[in-house]
């Protein structure tokens, strides 16, 4: 991996003004996370964690610090070139999915493509078929999410995530609603997307779950307590090998 | 984004949700389609107006006295009777250039009678230039003669519908009936001209000569006397008016132009239509408020859209959609909504006038600039109530939006 360095945060804190009280989500965080790089990001419910993650995927603005995405200042962009950074940096993935409803998987898929520059319907719809082959559902792309199990609905917001070759995916408790095993897929998948040269910043709840990352932060009361390289990394396919396979994969839920 | 795909994208939208974009299209159906309908029985009642007043005749001039005048009402209390005489007539007619016919013209009702048919029936007693000025041509028949006139002879010609009442299945002409009890021959009768837009019944004529029709129905003691008069041109009509005027005044010793209402048929005219536009706009101001309520409708449903798609809203700006681009979404749906709601409105104003017309015997006129304005205001409508909730769309939290719940 090159050391190239994609995110760099410095000082970074956030807090939520709640009539006379201010609640202080993040208190002064340093960060630098490297091109390429899967990142685990653990820490107790309420340390700050989904407050962080909107903060670098540009969905909401820091009170004060910095953030600098490849090299450039966020605070510096206009909205015109946040959204376009939002559009085709940054892929973000949900705890709880957030498909449209009423909306054809291969249309979900499609939607960053189409806030895009001009492309041909044809061309859309080959790249978001390409994505939902990737996350392995391609045969269910005429389905409407709520004809989909949560494992497969969060696979369609993988690949939507991915749709626009992003620079980096951000995943905010993506198995928080699924089953352990559909867990493992999902970092299996994960892990899949890294191989490819993806950099993974992942925020989870369970201990397991970041040992397929690289390298785990944690995080308590707005600050990080502690940072370090992941020296017990597993491989998720392996791991689902040993697991017990359920008859309906998509039985829970 | 470019506005194509920002289109696709609205009209997906509005097609997901079929029943609620019905829903809101109703309101501007009801709103156009009232506006068409409204201003096209309007302008059919201007349109019937004007066709009436021209089947008064061609350049005519009406000359009456006054009887609002409160010297004349005090004269014809005193019971000298109307100002004007048969001796005006000759003066017109002598002494007025542009003057192609004249005739007195005298009105009163009375029974009619044919063997055991009855009828209730208008007289009226003119000269023989009448039949020219009002251009009453004849179905079968004749006309009286002149010399009829003068010796006030018991003869006349009736309307159709005279005809076809009386005489039921017979042929009138050379018949005789009795108006009052007093025999009359009929010699020809009358082309039919219809309903008027009044509703009244142009058909439903006698006319007699003046003389005979003073002499034996009217007596002189309640004689009252219009006289109509053609010009020989539209361009002498006000020159022929004021040269009646000024006879009127030296022929009548003490009267003032007040006495006498000299009014052609582009007077009568404005003053018809001026009545009916106010009329047109009367019922389009109706209308206008019902395609105002559906605008509101379009707004309310689309802010209660806007809530109910907040989550939707988060995730599209969440995924690359700009403040732009749920702007425009949200006001191209609300103009989808409102030109096609208008064209399906036009299509159903335009029906429901057509029928309302055949079935209530109106006369209807869908005029283009009824449609344009209709079109037009829906537009508006559109673009004005979609603007709002298109805002507070545009303008969410996206954090807030997608945790919205
Ligand atoms: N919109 C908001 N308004 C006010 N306070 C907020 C808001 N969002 C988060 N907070 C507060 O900020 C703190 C951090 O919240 P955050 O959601 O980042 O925690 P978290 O680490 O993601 O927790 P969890 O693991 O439960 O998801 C919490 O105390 C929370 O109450
Ligand atoms: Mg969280």
């Amino acid at each position: 991996m090159d050391n190239n360095i994609l995110i760099s945060v410095r000082d970074l804190t956030k807090s939520y003004q709640m009539g006379e009280i201010s609640v202080h989500a993040l208190r002064g965080i340093n960060l630098d996370i490297d091109e390429g790089d899967f990142v685990a990001i653990m820490g107790p419910s309420g340390s700050g964690k989904t407050t962080f993650m909107n903060l670098l995927g540009c969905l909401d603005k820091p009170t004060s610090g910095s953030y600098f995405l490849d090299g450039i200042n966020v605070a510096e962009m206009d909205d015109k070139a946040i959204t376009q950074v939002r559009n085709q940096k940054i892929g973000y993935v949900f705890q709880a999915f957030y498909l449209l409803p009423r909306t054809t998987a291969l249309e979900n898929v499609e939607l960053p493509l189409l806030y895009r520059h001009k492309m041909s319907s044809k061309e859309r719809r080959e790249k978001a078929m390409q994505a939902l082959e990737i996350v392995g559902l391609a045969d269910r792309a005429k389905h409407y999410p709520n004809q989909l199990s949560g494992g497969q609905q969060q696979r369609v917001a993988i690949a939507r995530a991915i749709v626009n070759d992003p620079a980096f995916i951000l995943a905010d408790e993506p198995t928080g609603n699924l089953d352990s095993r559909t867990s493992v897929e999902v970092l299996e998948l994960f892990q899949k997307l890294h191989s490819q040269g993806k950099t993974i910043i992942l925020v989870t709840h369970e201990y397991d779950l970041s040992h397929y990352a690289l390298r785990i932060i944690t995080f308590r009361d707005g600050k990080v307590i502690s940072d370090a390289p992941n020296l017990d990394v597993h491989i998720a396919s392996e791991d689902l090998k040993k697991m017990p396979q359920l008859d309906i994969e998509e039985e829970v839920l | 984004m470019d506005i194509i795909s920002i289109m696709k994208i609205a009209f997906k939208s509005l097609a997901r949700n079929k029943t609620r974009t019905f829903l809101t299209m109703l309101g501007i159906i009801i709103g156009v389609g009232a506006v068409i309908t409204m201003i096209a029985i309007g302008q059919g009642a201007t349109k019937q107006v004007n066709e009436q007043i021209s089947s008064m005749g061609t350049n005519v001039i009406m000359v009456v006295s006054n009887m609002s005048n409160t010297q004349s009402r005090a004269r014809q209390a005193a019971g000298s009777g109307n100002l004007l005489d048969e001796g005006d007539v000759k003066a017109i007619q002598e002494n007025v250039d542009g003057v192609l016919y004249v005739s007195p013209v005298y009105n009163t009702y009375g029974q009619l009678k044919y063997g055991s048919n009855n009828w209730r029936g208008s007289i009226t007693g003119v000269d023989v230039d009448y039949f020219l000025i009002r251009d009453l041509s004849l179905e079968y028949g004749q006309y009286f003669y002149p010399s009829e006139v003068e010796s006030g002879a018991k003869v006349c010609v009736i309307g159709k519908t005279v005809a076809d009442n009386l005489f039921v299945g017979e042929d009138p002409v050379g018949k005789t009936m009795r108006i009052r009890h007093i025999p009359f021959t009929i010699k020809g009768v009358l082309k039919s001209k219809g309903a008027s837009s009044m509703g009244m019944d142009q058909d439903d004529i006698v006319i007699a000569p003046h003389t005979t029709t003073v002499s034996r129905l009217i007596g002189q003691r309640w004689k009252f006397m219009t006289i109509i008069v053609s010009a020989i041109s539209k361009e002498r009509i006000p020159m022929v008016q004021e040269d009646i005027m000024n006879i009127l005044l030296t022929r009548h010793n003490g009267t003032t132009r007040d006495d006498f209402i000299v009014r052609s048929q582009t007077d009568i005219a404005e003053a018809a239509s001026a009545v009916s536009n106010t009329l047109t706009f009367l019922l389009a101001s109706i209308a206008g408020i019902s395609l105002l309520v559906g605008g509101i409708g379009i707004m309310n449903i689309m802010l209660v859209s806007v809530t109910e798609r907040i989550k939707e809203i988060g995730i599209r700006m969440a995924v690359g959609a700009s403040k732009r681009d749920v702007l425009l979404q949200f006001i191209i749906e609300a103009i989808t909504i409102s030109v096609i709601g208008g064209l399906i409105g036009i299509i159903m104003g335009w029906s429901l006038a057509v029928v309302l017309g055949q079935t209530m015997n109106w006369s209807i006129s869908v005029t283009p600039w009824s449609i344009l304005l209709a079109v037009g205001f829906s537009c508006a409508v559109g673009i004005f109530f979609g603007w709002y909730p298109a805002r507070k769309a545009a303008n969410l939290n996206l954090i807030d939006a997608l945790r919205y719940e």
